[in-house]
């Protein structure tokens, strides 16, 4: 094969073999990885009666939706059967302005222990990044009694300070690391253009660090929805987030196990991190590589 | 209106001392150049100026006021940054526009503000582009056109012509020159070129690890150095010194050490004046390449002193050709007309200037 592009590779049989292999290998992988997934989406797809025959790698005889239908708004919750929806949406209520206000602080940190150092940043920011290594279970009791006194016990908002203020650590570390490759310079120029704190942060800090703010919203996103521990902790019956309901979903025993429905269940919770990875994988990856966004 | 000045500055950061005690007065409207060696402080002076770092010790007033805690953006100053600092997600247009907008300019100056300088930097094809998708040249023109449309009382260039072709530096020069002198604002200009120095001062200011050597207007400081740092930092190529000792025979003359003999280079009256009575004292000659050239090709004059030596190497400039000979085992460089010029080997004759040497103690480096 003509090699059109890129780095000039080697030739030859042996080269040609490695290359084999390496595919065989990755190949292998990708079977391991997604075999699961396929017996997850093709079990939901099945009848109850199907699934009863135990072929459990062959792929559904004919389409049903039915296990989805039920998830989403028949499936019962503990007492009450009104399916996933109403989770979902919790859930939906509490990641996205936890995302969004964790991921605008954590830039705003990262912009101010960079660009406008004052004396005793590096000690704040030592801090903040042992918050990001304090260990969920540490903080369920003192958060308890925090939101308790706030008068947010159990309730959606509760739970969005709670992670706002835990990703609070991880943001503000990914935009520090971000912006500490900014160049001083370009802050310089634009105070003695005129512009304060703020309008340097909108206007020209902001919007360089797209790539920091795709890859800190994936992660926070990523978190936060698939949190199971703080949404079962600091919250109550209705305002369970959808992890806690589909925990409640396959543990509500009504005589016969439905594993098409349980199925159904745990695609639908994991869907939206799907697709946001779907979504802004493309710009996952070029954040990661950040070094290639100057200029 | 606004002059600038400098009163006991000094700037450390950490241990290590940048800015030594400068004291500088620069009158409202004047052009002053900084040159110095890489590394001497220059930038961190023009910080210190914008309000960019603070302070160690020492006063800075713009117009009279002290602004020792006024921040960058009520300086009303314009900056050229040497790594130009262009913002990277705007276009060249909103690039040198963003200052104005800042300051709420209306839309209507802002557009002729912008047409104005980015016909003068020959920049307008290029407005829609982000600076990535320029060159180097280009980017510095950018960087130049933000800080110029502004119009603000104090410039500060941080050798804003490095990165252009030769014939675009000098296109640039005359019309920052053109625009300096129509304007009438205060500027301080940072620069490794001589003749940009030379020709844009109204005084040069020769720094030297965090010191000022020697402020004075480009002839004094060309012509009439304080001592070896600045003798030998000014012009291109540089000054030849030649290590001697003063003698006296007849009248004061430097005796210099030439292989196995020696040469004696006869002191003018108006030096040999100050020098008189310090016989054997070791001292440095200064001679300018332009002050030796091929024996009788210039009009004769008074104190010249003619030798002969072999070319050592001859370096043609175009208009003019360095002939390098040697003294004493030390390269020295004449300049002279390229057809006087002579191939390697050949004996040459020359004649110095010594109306124009000059003189510096070798212990203190002091002229004398
Ligand atoms: N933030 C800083 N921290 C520590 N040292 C610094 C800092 N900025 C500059 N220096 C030091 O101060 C000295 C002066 O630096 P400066 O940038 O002012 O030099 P310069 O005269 O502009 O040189 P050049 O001609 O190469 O631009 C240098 O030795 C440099 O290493
Ligand atoms: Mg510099």
């Amino acid at each position: 094969m003509k090699q059109a592009s890129g780095i000039v590779r080697p030739k030859g049989w042996w080269q040609t073999l490695q290359r084999l292999f390496l595919f065989a290998v990755l190949g292998l992988f990708c079977i391991y990885y997604l075999v699961p997934l396929f017996v997850m989406v093709s079990t939901s797809l099945k009848s109850l009666a199907e699934i009863r025959e135990g072929t459990l790698l062959a792929p559904p005889r004919a389409i049903n939706g039915e296990a989805w239908a039920k998830a989403w708004s028949t499936a019962c919750v503990g007492v009450r059967c009104n399916g996933l929806a109403p989770y979902f949406m919790n859930s939906v209520l509490m990641v996205v302005p936890a995302v969004l206000i964790s991921t605008f602080l954590g830039a705003l940190n990262g912009y101010a222990l960079t660009k406008w150092r004052f004396r005793g940043a590096d000690m704040i920011f030592a801090l903040m990044l042992f918050g990001a290594f304090i260990p969920f279970q540490v903080i369920l009791l003192p958060m308890a009694r925090t939101l308790g006194e706030l008068g947010l016990a159990g309730t959606i908002p509760g739970l969005v300070f709670v992670h706002t203020v835990y990703g609070l650590a991880f943001t503000t570390l990914f935009f520090r690391n971000f912006f500490i490759g900014v160049s001083d310079g370009i802050v310089q120029a634009a105070q003695i253009d005129g512009a304060g704190f703020f309008g340097i942060f909108f206007r020209i800090v902001l919007p360089m660090s797209i790539p920091a703010i795709v890859v800190t919203v994936i992660w926070q996103f990523t978190q936060i929805w698939n949190d199971f521990l703080f949404g079962i902790a600091f919250t109550v019956g209705e305002s369970n987030p959808v992890t806690v309901a589909l925990n409640n979903v396959v543990n509500t025993s009504t005589g016969v196990k439905e594993y098409n429905v349980d199925m159904a269940a745990a695609i639908i919770a994991a869907l939206p991190t799907l697709a946001v990875y779907v979504l802004a994988g493309a710009w996952f990856v070029r954040g990661l590589s950040a070094g290639a966004v100057k200029g | 209106m606004a002059g600038i000045s400098l009163k006991g500055v000094r700037k450390n950061f950490g241990a290590t001392e940048v800015i030594k005690g400068i004291d500088l007065d620069i009158e409202q409207g004047e052009f002053v150049v900084l040159v110095g060696p890489s590394g001497c402080g220059k930038s961190t002076l023009l910080n210190l100026i914008a309000g960019l770092e603070t302070l160690s010790a020492g006063d800075i007033l713009i117009g009279g006021r002290t602004v020792n805690d006024v921040p960058p953006r009520d300086r009303d100053i314009a900056m050229v940054f040497q790594s130009y600092a262009l913002y990277p997600t705007k276009t060249v247009r909103d690039n040198i526009t963003f200052g104005m907008e800042t300051r709420g300019v209306p839309k209507a100056a802002q557009a002729a503000a912008l047409k104005e300088f980015a016909g003068l930097l020959q920049i307008d094809h290029l407005l829609d582009r982000k600076p990535g998708q320029l060159s180097g040249g280009q980017r510095q023109r950018v960087a130049m056109g933000r800080a110029l449309v502004r119009k603000p009382e104090v410039f500060l260039f941080d050798e804003p012509l490095s990165n252009l072709d030769a014939k675009l530096r000098i296109e640039m020069r005359t019309e920052i020159k053109k625009l300096h002198q129509r304007l009438g604002k205060t500027v301080v200009y940072v620069t490794h070129d001589q003749i940009e120095a030379m020709t844009l001062a109204s005084r040069i200011a020769v720094m030297d690890e965090g010191h000022i050597r020697q402020l004075a207007d480009p002839e004094t400081v060309y012509e009439d150095p304080v001592d070896l740092f600045v003798a030998g930092f000014m012009g291109s190529p540089p000054m030849n010194m030649l290590a001697g000792r003063l003698v006296r025979d007849g009248g004061m003359a430097v005796l210099c050490d030439d292989g196995p003999s020696q040469i004696r280079f006869p002191l003018p009256d108006r030096i040999a004046g100050r020098v008189a009575g310090s016989e054997g004292r070791d001292v440095v000659l200064g001679l300018r390449p332009e002050t030796i050239f091929a024996a009788g090709t210039q009009l004769p004059g008074p104190d010249r002193f003619l030798f002969e030596r072999p070319v050592v190497v001859d370096e043609p400039t175009g208009p003019d050709t360095m002939i390098v000979f040697e003294i004493g085992g030390q390269d020295l460089i004449a300049r002279v007309r390229p057809k006087d010029a002579r191939p390697p080997g050949a004996p040459f004759r020359f004649e110095v200037e010594m109306d124009r040497a000059k003189l510096f103690d070798a212990r203190t480096g002091l002229r004398l």
